[in-house]
């Protein structure tokens, strides 16, 4: 190897092997390459309307555009269905591979790892800023907007300014209650919500081992809420198994695997010991109002949503059934549980969790964003309170613009769910 | 040249435009709703050449390109801030919609101060206060993008 070798970060590597380049600095314009272009019904339709005033008759790759209607769908509206129908013609009429209609559907996020649709080493950008979630799977996933999509549908490629980096240690393990959505609040609490701003935040460390893959979903998944291009970790053995296990049903992909130099740069590296984080709330009406448990316990609550492209999983079904199982949700409180796939939906029938959370007195619902983003499906009044598994706690997020957003872990969420005030699961048992 | 709406810190797509009305994506509905979450009067009281100036992080949260359309459709003519969230900013630039990045202007400017912007150069006049602000220079990349009206005129030119 030369001596004049740039060392990159695992970020740099797979940006520099999808621009045709042997190195890239940060700060360099770079046009890469695209291995996924994914919009979803709100994004989709103007993304659509800047395609075909591109002049662009047809997708670069049928197989490669992925279309998800699982924002305002089943349809809220007749607008909102409109716009479903825009995504559902235009992927007829490009005979596009990868979209779901609404009862194979799930939440993007969600559905592309687990049917497969990306793997380790790609580069997806997807009109969602919550795509930084494929991360978790060693890909450089970024969101973008509908324009950038037009023009990633057209021609296959985004232009892209590479990004610094930052480090982030992870050693220990986590304690009980805690799990990934801790992780990365605490993190976000730590840096700011512009703490990563434009660059990457690259997970490493003896301590990802013992976080499961739905931990780093979650993790990967917020760091968007950094302000942050990507996230990313390392493939490991855990990853392997993951990818190997959801192969794709439609198109086999093949995972490549980058690391980052041991030399390579950072803007700063944070030694994160896992076992000290608290389940972590964060207050509105910013992700980086983060806090630990402690400091919440009793504020009063009227509505509960279990669910998201964050936390929507297995894993966070799974905690919530634990929680949940034999426990009456409080009087005046609504609890919302929204499984992220159908195949998590199905899971829960299965193994008797979706009977836990009926008993339970909650919603059980198949999937959608639906309450996240205030869309419907849980949409709060004027000076409601929720405590949500969900993203963002932004003024007006979830509803009316004097309602409250607190986020938190799925445990801690329906903790609060039974008692009516935020609660530490801990305390319950 | 146009007046200043004064705005602080983590200014979100969420205000900007928030989610219940994104069952749309018209440009004139969208800005019929533009910043009614943090400032209900701005869609009534905004007039053709208008800034925003924001402080950091402005832009902060979702991908919607929606943001940036209802500003540009409500007429506003530019948003200074000292920092803007990244996707924000590039789906500005996309859709030709113009961003300065200045601390300087951030901080001095006050609401409804008349500003007049010399984008070639980026300097930023504040007539009401009588001074001259400068703004970062655009990569290079980036002033091309805006030459070439947005990312549909940049495509359209390289094919």
């Amino acid at each position: 190897m030369p001596n004049d070798r740039i060392p990159m970060t695992m970020t740099q590597k797979i940006l520099a092997a999808h621009s045709g380049l042997d190195e890239v600095r940060p700060g360099q314009f770079i046009e890469a390459d695209l291995d996924i272009v994914l919009a979803n019904d709100i994004t989709g339709a103007p993304a659509i309307k800047e395609f075909r005033r591109m002049g662009a008759g047809h997708v670069f790759d049928k197989t490669k555009v992925v279309l998800i209607p699982d924002h305002y769908t089943p349809n809220k509206d007749i607008k909102a269905a409109e716009q479903a129908k825009d995504l559902r013609d235009f992927a007829i009429e490009q005979g596009i591979v990868h979209y779901y209609e609404v009862g194979r559907v799930g939440i993007e996020h969600a559905l592309l790892p687990e049917q497969g649709i990306v793997t380790a080493g790609e580069v997806i950008i997807g009109a969602d800023s919550h795509t930084c979630t494929y991360g978790a799977l060693g890909a450089f996933s970024t969101g973008i907007g509908s324009t950038d999509m037009a023009a990633g549908m057209a021609t296959g490629k985004a232009w892209f300014r590479v990004p610094e980096a930052f480090k982030f240690e992870l050693t220990g393990k986590l304690g009980p209650w805690a799990s990934g959505k801790d992780v990365i609040l605490y993190i976000i609490g730590r840096i700011g919500g512009d703490g990563a701003r434009y660059a990457s935040m690259e997970f490493t460390g003896d301590g990802i081992a013992a976080l499961s893959m739905d931990d780093r979903f979650t993790i990967a998944n917020m760091a968007i809420e950094a302000g942050a291009k990507n996230g990313i970790f390392p493939v490991d053995d855990q990853t392997k198994s993951y990818i190997e296990s959801h192969p794709g049903k439609f198109v086999q992909r093949k995972p490549v695997i980058y690391e980052a130099d041991p030399d390579a740069e950072y803007m700063e590296t944070y030694p994160i010991d896992l076992s000290a984080i608290r389940p972590t709330i964060s207050f509105p009406s910013l992700p980086e109002n983060a806090k630990p448990i402690d400091e919440a316990k009793g504020i009063k609550i009227d509505q509960v949503v279990i669910g998201s492209c964050t936390n929507g999983r297995s894993q966070d079904m799974q905690e919530a059934a634990a929680i949940l199982k034999n426990k009456q949700v409080a009087p005046g409180v609504r609890c919302i549980i929204i499984p992220a796939t159908q195949e998590v939906y199905l899971e829960c029938v299965k193994k008797g969790w979706a009977e836990i959370f009926i008993h339970a007195g909650a919603v059980f619902s198949t999937p959608t964003c639906g309450p996240c983003l205030g869309g419907h499906m849980g949409v709060l009044a004027a000076g409601e309170r929720a405590i949500s598994t969900t993203n963002r706690n932004f003024v007006g997020r979830m509803g009316h613009v004097t309602s409250e957003v607190y986020l938190a872990n799925p445990a801690v969420a329906a903790a609060s769910a039974i008692t009516g005030v935020i609660t530490d699961p801990a305390d319950l048992v | 040249m146009g007046k200043a709406f004064k705005y602080g810190d983590n200014v979100n797509t969420d205000v900007i435009i928030p989610a219940r009305y994104l069952n749309t994506s018209n440009p004139q509905e969208l800005a019929a709703h533009a910043m009614e979450d943090i400032d209900a009067a701005f869609a009534e009281r905004v007039r053709p050449g208008d800034v925003i100036v924001g402080g950091k992080n402005f832009g902060s949260g979702s991908s919607r390109e929606h943001a940036p359309l209802a500003l540009k459709t409500a007429g506003v003519s530019a948003v200074i801030a000292e920092s803007f969230a990244r996707i924000f900013y590039r789906n500005s630039f996309n859709i030709g919609f113009p961003l300065l990045e200045s601390k300087e202007a951030s901080e001095a400017i006050e609401a409804g101060n008349e500003i007049e912007i010399a984008f070639e150069g980026g300097a930023i006049r504040n007539l009401t206060k009588g001074e001259t602000y400068k703004a970062e220079p655009l990569p290079p990349f980036m002033a091309n993008l805006v030459k070439s009206g947005g990312l549909v005129g940049y495509v359209k030119a390289k094919a």
